[in-house]
């Protein structure tokens, strides 16, 4: 029970009240100094320069990347499904516009921090199928030597990380690989992603606000498949554009139609060679879908049917494909040589993987520390220290 | 004042401090990062001056970003350069907690890449800290395979620890005890040296009870075993230094020559180091026991400010003396 003094109190300052107007705080005019908004101010213009845009040859090589991320993700569902392949297995199926149109514009010695949607990143940064197929098949020539599954396949050789699970948590890491070319005054950059509801976690923030402080060469594309597993984005986040978040870190931020391959490269391209100039990062957000469950075994029943049927009408390879046929610059012969091409790249790799032998069992024993058994790995890079 | 060097006393902080200019000095893939490091010469000047010497790319004064530290660290490992990040007190280190364990610890394991990273920790109580700037968290990392975890109690060991962690190509997490930073000097030897990580150190030789310790309660258990040198009870101090990888064989070694063991640390009781030496002991030396296990640790609380409580809370010479009176009486 509230004591009778203070009742007593709070009731008379009540009716004492004589105030009537609002009080108006305007910039300018006095202790209000700011409105939130203009940290960096883009230009409404991105420009790629000439020497950077795509000829034909490289749209069409576009156009395979693609197909070949969704063959070699359709056969390891298929292998899946065969029970050859265990545990979890996630695809980008819908997104290889923006998985394959991001990595096309690194150049060699620049580093790749993949996620979990981005097959079409690891191949168009040169990764070889048969170790992709290795990686899900567990076999001893993954690059991870069956140590790590799935999406998880960093090579070391490649430039290209090993994401842990932990969303978020690979952008800092990304940073650091960015700030070692600061450091050694080399021309390089780095390319990093984070999802719709990846971009929810602490780290996003740290690394964004960090980058952007040491003006480190990265460029950050947001993966925005409009679901985080079962949650849609209006549980997510509540702006209007997760690429407004750049202002507040002093970063141009950019939105791209995600399922127009040339546009999603386009704008990497350009904030990378920007990146590379030393003008420091940049983000984007590329709009696509998730065509598909969280992962293998999810029916995706929470997302509405016409919503997939909506985006399967906007599906970027065969988008793609037809503005090539448009343009003449593929023909129908071409097209069924090119389908050829990958159907037998997959084939041949997959069963290659098959033959592979596991590795052997002792080996979960061993790798824990760096200075142990070190060349089990055919890429294994000596340490810096220890040469 | 001129920098010091080896060949002269030299403060526990001060030797730290050399080893890590000399790093810096011999390989430019060494550099450093933390918040307010570079121009302030870091919280309790481990690094002053620096910023002045090898410059503000290399003396990094970063946001107040503990994981952004600590993965940045990570991936400049992953990009062939050594990194050596301050935290600035270890209470902090909790913020970077998911970097170190998931990232840094099981990159190699998972991928064949090397992550030669060093996070510096100034870790400990005694010093009137409160909760929050006076923990001892090593216990979070002992558990996590991939990381090696260092605690030096002495000069000569803090010089050649931080060097040999720099030079190591696994991460390392090197606690630097507060308490000691300007409490205990030692002349440091002209020749430059490391000390081997996993290695620890009898800093006393006794034949009665073994002690085994690390960080600060090294120095409590050398005054004990002092006194009671003086009652006829000769008191073998075994100092960790490394407490991840642990160096069973000098632990087995002394406890099957006194045949008693007392386990000393600052850290809470539960779950700390005692618990692990204990089974270690009770699993291969078992016979050699005369006397059951003793283990002189903090309280199982968070630690307290005010200085009675603190005191009342932390081991000390007289709760060690306690504890090894009665392993002598057994
Ligand atoms: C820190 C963290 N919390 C939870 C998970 C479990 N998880 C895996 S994927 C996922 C949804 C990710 O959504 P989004 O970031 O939008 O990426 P998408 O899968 O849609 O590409 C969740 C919750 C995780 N991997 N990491
Ligand atoms: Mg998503």
């Amino acid at each position: 029970m509230p004591n009778k003094a203070k009742t007593e109190l709070t009731s008379k300052k009540k009716t004492e009240s004589s105030i009537t107007s609002d009080f108006v705080l305007k910039v300018g005019d006095g202790a209000l100094l700011y409105v939130a908004g203009g940290g960096a101010k883009p230009a409404s213009e991105l420009v790629l320069p000439a020497k950077f845009r795509l000829t034909d040859d490289e749209k069409i090589d576009l156009l395979y990347l693609m197909k070949k991320t969704r063959g070699t993700e359709n056969k390891i569902i298929k292998l899946y499904r065969q029970g050859k392949i265990v545990g979890g297995v996630y695809t980008g199926a819908g997104q290889e516009a923006t998985s394959v149109g991001t990595a096309y514009a690194l150049e060699k010695g620049d580093y790749l921090v993949p996620m979990h949607r981005d097959m079409g990143s690891h191949i168009a940064h040169g990764q070889d199928l048969r170790k992709i197929f290795s990686q899900y098949l567990g076999r001893v020539t993954a690059p991870t030597r069956g140590k790590e599954g799935n999406m998880h396949m960093g090579d070391f050789e490649k430039n290209i990380t090993c994401m842990i699970s932990h969303l978020g948590s690979n952008m800092p890491v990304a940073v650091g690989i960015a700030y070692s070319y600061i450091l050694r005054n080399e021309k390089h950059t780095v390319l990093t992603y984070i999802g719709d509801g990846g971009a929810s976690i602490g780290d996003f923030h740290e690394a964004l606000n960090f980058a952007s402080v040491v003006k480190a060469p990265l460029v950050l594309c947001i993966e925005n498949n409009q679901f985080a597993y079962s949650t849609p984005t209006r549980q997510q986040y509540n702006c209007t554009q997760l690429a407004d978040r750049a202002l507040a870190y002093g970063i141009p931020g950019y939105v791209v139609d995600g399922n127009d391959v040339e546009a999603v490269y386009s704008v990497t391209k350009a904030l990378i060679e920007r990146a590379r100039e030393g003008e420091g990062p940049a983000l984007f957000e590329s709009i696509s879908m998730r065509m598909h469950g969280h992962s293998a075994h999810d029916d995706a029943f929470y997302v509405p049917k016409s919503m997939f049927e909506e985006w399967a009408r906007k599906d970027p390879i065969l988008r793609y494909q037809k503005k090539l046929m448009e343009e003449d610059i593929l023909s129908e012969e071409e097209l069924a040589k090119l389908d050829q091409r990958v159907e037998t790249e997959i084939e041949e790799a997959a069963e290659w993987a098959l033959q592979q032998p596991e590795p052997p069992a002792y080996e979960a024993a061993l790798g824990v520390y760096a200075d142990e058994m070190p060349q089990l790995w055919a890429g294994y890079r000596p340490n810096p220290k220890l040469v | 004042m001129a920098e010091k060097g080896r060949g002269e006393v030299v403060t526990y902080i001060e030797a730290i401090t050399i080893g890590l200019r000399e790093e810096m000095e011999r390989d430019e893939r060494v550099w450093l990062l933390g918040e307010d490091i570079g121009v302030y010469g870091g919280a309790f000047k481990v690094t002053k001056g620096f910023i002045d010497k090898f410059g503000e790319k290399r003396v990094l004064d970063t946001p107040l970003s503990e994981s952004a530290i600590v993965g940045v660290a990570i991936g400049s490992a992953l990009n062939g350069m050594i990194p050596v990040a301050e935290m600035q007190f270890a209470d902090f280190i909790s913020s970077g907690f998911n970097q170190i364990v998931n990232q840094a610890a099981k990159m190699h394991y998972r991928y064949g890449a090397p992550v030669p990273m060093v996070i510096r920790a100034p870790t400990g109580g005694g010093v009137h800290g409160g909760p929050f700037h006076s923990q001892n968290p090593e216990m979070w990392f002992v558990k996590t395979p991939g990381l090696k975890v260092v605690e030096p109690s002495t000069p000569y060991d803090a010089y050649g620890l931080i060097k040999a962690a720099i030079r190591d190509p696994n991460p390392v997490i090197y606690f630097e005890h507060k308490y000691l930073y300007r409490r205990i000097k030692e002349k440091l030897p002209e020749e430059e040296y490391i000390v081997e990580i996993g290695k620890a150190d009898v800093k006393r030789e006794g034949t009665d009870i073994t002690v085994v310790t690390y960080g600060s309660m090294v120095h409590f258990s050398l005054e004990a075993a002092d006194i009671l040198s003086k009652e006829g009870v000769e008191v073998e101090i075994v100092d960790l230094r490394t407490l991840l990888p642990i160096d069973k064989e000098t632990i087995l070694k002394s406890v099957r020559k006194t045949g008693k063991l007392c386990i000393v640390h600052e850290d809470t009781l539960t779950a700390g180091m005692g618990g692990e030496i204990a089974a270690i002991v009770a699993e291969y030396a078992f016979d050699a026991l005369d006397a059951p296990i003793k283990r002189v640790a903090a309280l199982d609380t968070p630690v307290p400010y005010a200085p009675a409580l603190e005191a009342f809370f932390s081991p000390d010479t007289k709760k060690i003396l306690v504890a090894l009176r009665e392993l002598a009486a057994f």
